[in-house]
């Protein structure tokens, strides 16, 4: 993993828009965009209606993975390009997912939407229609996702990232500030935690930063990188983003992403929380 | 100058419940008259990134087609920065429960 193989600009995209070998997925927090306009050519994803069980809190079966990309036409060995809004956040996660199941090429478009945009690039309304192909995805590779158990295990001993904003961290707030503020969950994070939040990582333009600049958020914040780390955020689409960066930009191969995060480990009983910064 | 109390930009507000959530929100229009009022075209492919009073990253959304945004916050000083494409915006705004900050912004 590295920049060259999971990270493409938007020249790039803009000059494979018509490769065969490639299929941009867009996947965004607002499902709306899409349909107002999306780069020439791209499909997408609904982070919930597609990738989500919706009847169990998990992530969709292999089984219906292959069905889902087999619908819509990609390929073993197609190369996937995510992008997103939000910063890529709901991209990142649905890279995170490739990953689980084994995808061999898949990229991230750096900047998402918002680069795309803020470079006044153009945006079509014309749904894209794609031959079906007959996927088959691998078993799931747990070894880039962290569950409770092993997230309560970590306090104290592995490196623990909240990736969500200062506010969140302290307890100030209980969600993202675009969201109405929730009540179900405690509010603080995870004993031991490292606040680190997403956004330090990236860019105002939603690009990322460099591998220089990245591998001294992470240090410089007390990240032991030679020990196992375990991201986590509210959902696990922030915290897939800052997994992204350890694992694929800095090549940090034992990070996994806890997308069970704060609406599981805010809920859970008994466990021990910390509040403040 | 109109004021932003007077024409609040942000959108409709019925179904929030202002007693418990702390709401910043508004509009974006790009530049209109000569006059200085804030009347020129709704600005739907912004993004607005909410900071707080340190200067950290908070949140940050998109405008809607009618160049609307809004943010459930905290009480506290917060620092909006607006995004488009040729143009960054800065305001500092105060914010409390149970009344909304409703801004019309011009990039």
């Amino acid at each position: 993993m590295s920049r060259e193989t999971s990270l493409v600009s938007a020249d790039w995209v803009a000059q494979n828009l018509n490769n065969p070998a490639v299929v941009l997925i867009e996947v965004d927090e607002d499902t709306s965009l899409y349909e107002q306009g999306h780069i020439e050519g791209a499909i997408t994803f609904h982070w919930r209606d597609d990738l989500q069980d919706g009847l169990i809190r998990d992530l969709i079966s292999k089984e219906k993975f292959e069905a889902l990309l087999s619908k819509n036409g990609i390929a073993n060995d197609t190369t996937v390009v995510l992008y997103g809004g939000n910063n890529n956040w709901f991209a990142t996660y649905a890279f995170w997912y490739f990953k689980i199941y084994g995808h061999g090429d898949v990229r991230l478009l750096d900047g998402g939407r918002k680069r795309w945009e803020l470079d006044a690039r153009p945006f079509v309304t014309a749904i894209p229609a794609r031959t079906a192909t007959r996927y088959v995805a691998k078993e799931r590779d747990n070894s880039i996702r962290a569950y409770r158990d092993e997230v309560i295990a970590a306090i104290g001993k592995s490196n623990i990232v909240d990736v969500r904003s200062p506010a969140e961290f302290s307890g100030e707030l209980a969600a993202p500030a675009h969201l109405p503020q929730e009540s179900g969950q405690i509010k603080g994070h995870i004993p031991t935690a490292k606040n680190i939040p997403w956004s330090k990582a990236a860019n105002e333009d939603g690009t990322f930063k460099s591998d220089a600049e990245l591998k001294e958020l992470y240090v410089g914040a007390g990240v032991d990188l030679a020990k196992d780390t375990i991201a986590y955020c509210r959902i696990g689409e922030r915290s897939a983003f800052s997994w992204f960066v350890l694992h694929e930009l800095l090549n940090v191969s034992n990070v996994k992403n806890y997308d069970g995060s704060w609406t599981e480990y805010g809920s859970l009983v008994g466990v021990p929380v910390a509040l403040g910064a | 100058m109109r004021t932003c109390g007077a024409t609040p930009g942000g959108p409709d507000l019925s179904g929030i419940d202002l007693t418990t959530q702390t709401v910043i929100q508004g509009v974006i229009l790009r530049d209109g008259e000569s006059d200085g009022v804030p009347n020129g075209t709704p600005v739907g492919n912004a993004y607005v990134r909410l900071l707080d009073f340190t200067g950290e990253f908070t949140a940050e959304v998109p405008t809607n087609a009618d160049g609307q945004f809004r943010f459930f916050a905290a009480p506290g000083t917060w620092t909006l920065v607006v995004l488009a494409s040729g143009a960054r915006e800065e305001r500092k705004v105060i914010a409390t429960q149970g009344t909304p900050v409703d801004l019309v912004l011009q990039i």
